[in-house]
Formats: C-alpha cells, structure tokens, sequence
C-alpha cells in the first residue's frame, strides 16, 4: 500500500511558510467608546507593522466620525457584564459619564490619545477612514456632518473590492 | 532575549535576534549607515534629525510612541511615515541602535 502520510520534515517546511498579512480591513458598527478605541488601536497597531488598513464605519460607529459626537462617546454601565457593576447602579444618573472619565484617565497615562487626536494619527499613518452610505442616510447626515480627514462615502460592495488580494482581512467590530 | 554579535561597517556589534542593538555605546553613523541599507532606507539630513531625536529619548529612558513623535516638533507623523515607510518606529528604532519600542501607539 502506497503510503501517503507526509512526513515530520515536510510538515515543517509547510507550516513554516506564513504569509504576511498585508491588509486590515476594520468595520466598525458601534459607538461604545472601547469598541472604538479597540478599532482604531487595530488600525494603527496594523500601520506600525507596515501592514495596510482602512475603517469603514456604519451604523453607530459613525458617531465616531461625527464632529459633534466624536469625543463624547461613552463606555456601557448598562447591560455590560464586564463592568462588574450591578445594574441598578450602573442605572444611576452620572454612572456613565464617570464610568467613561475614569476609562479615559486611564488611557491617557498610557499616552493613548483622544479619540479626536487619534483620527488625526490615523489619516497620518496612512490609514483610509470611510464613511458607510447607507448608514448616513439612515442617520440622515452630510458630510459636512462628519471629519475633514474623511477619505469618502462607500457602499459595503465598494468597501468588499478594496479588500481584493492575498492578505487581506476583514474584522467586525 | 538571545544576544548575537553582527557585523555593521566592519564594526562588532551586539544584537537581539531580530538586528536590534542591545548596547547603544557600540553605535556609530556608520553602523546606522548600514542598518538603514539594509532596510532599504537612503539616509537624508532629516532622517539622522530623526534618529538624534529618538537615540536623545531613549538616553532620557523616555517611552517613545509614534504620538509623542508626532508631537516632539522634530517631525510630523504623514513625514515620518514618508522617512521610514512601512513600520516607522520599529525601522528608525533599529536604525538608531536602540530596542524596538514597545508601544501599541
């Protein structure tokens, strides 16, 4: 019988053989200040790498382009596990906003800056920010609505054909 | 971490495995002349400008991150991607003969 196990020296050649990832491509869907800054440290975490990246941001996650809402996003005390706070105190008037200058202080010991300052780092780097189409005209918005380093308005189709070629990955925030 | 010694400019140098300097003082132009070659990078004024700039913070054992380089005047963040493509703080670090930062911005 012929055998057809591949040998312990071919395995390793095989798997030794990674292919770099090339691209980033994020979505960002909501507009809880730790999904976003977890989004935007992807981006830039990928650029630092020489890795390419792009954000396309729909449905809530437009708040974080938004010039008005961008740096009065808030983390959840509501209906969030991982706060460890029980509900009814989570619930209180001001929980949330405390909640969110705490996380924030934080952040900023660690140098991370304002979700403001972070776009601004993130179109520097290279990093394409598009806006979703069909969620600005749900939320009824313009562009004047959102960021001037905006690089501009896609469907999700346009946003699939940025995404053609080997190393490209796609993550749903 | 593993040292290993490397050769830069005729020069014996002591590395990690990934071609950081592990001791600044063995250093020179002309081994940062070398490394940068070997990243592909041509060394302009501004580059060493920038180069100067991070040996400075590290002797200070200030954390670098690409925000406080944004921000030391020395260059712009579009600049310093355009100095160093692909990876701006992790190549002008080994350029510069210090550790790699270890930074998430």
């Amino acid at each position: 019988m012929e055998n057809t196990l591949i040998s312990p020296k071919e395995k390793l050649v095989k798997s030794e053989e990674k292919k770099p990832i090339k691209k980033m491509m994020l979505i960002l869907s909501k507009a809880t200040i730790d999904n976003v800054y977890a989004c935007f440290i992807l981006a830039n975490g990928a650029r630092m790498e020489g890795i390419e990246s792009e954000i396309f941001f729909t449905f809530f996650g437009l708040e974080a382009i938004q010039k008005k809402k961008l740096e009065h996003l808030h983390v959840a005390t509501v209906g969030n596990p991982a706060m460890h706070i029980p509900t009814m105190l989570g619930g209180l008037p001001g929980m949330e906003s405390l909640a969110t200058k705490m996380m924030k202080s934080e952040m900023e010991k660690l140098d991370i800056p304002p979700v403001g300052e972070f776009l601004e780092i993130l179109a520097a780097s290279g990093t394409k920010l598009w806006a979703c189409k069909l969620a600005m005209e749900m939320f009824h918005l313009e562009k004047e609505n959102l960021i001037d380093d905006l690089d501009g308005v896609l469907t999700v189709g346009d946003f699939y054909n940025r995404a053609k070629g080997d190393g490209t990955h796609l993550l749903f925030i | 971490m593993e040292t290993m010694e490397k050769i830069y400019a005729g020069i014996n140098v002591d590395c990690n495995e990934e071609g950081y300097l592990t001791n600044l003082d063995q250093w020179n132009t002309a081994v940062g002349l070398e490394i940068a070659k070997n990243e592909g990078i041509g060394m302009t004024d501004k580059h060493w400008e920038v180069i100067a700039y991070l040996q400075d913070q590290y002797k200070k054992e200030i954390p670098l991150s690409i925000r406080k380089v944004g921000k030391s005047g020395v260059v712009s963040i579009k600049e310093f991607y355009e100095l160093f493509p692909n990876g701006p703080l992790k190549i002008s670090s080994k350029i510069a003969g210090i550790p790699k930062p270890v930074s998430c911005i």
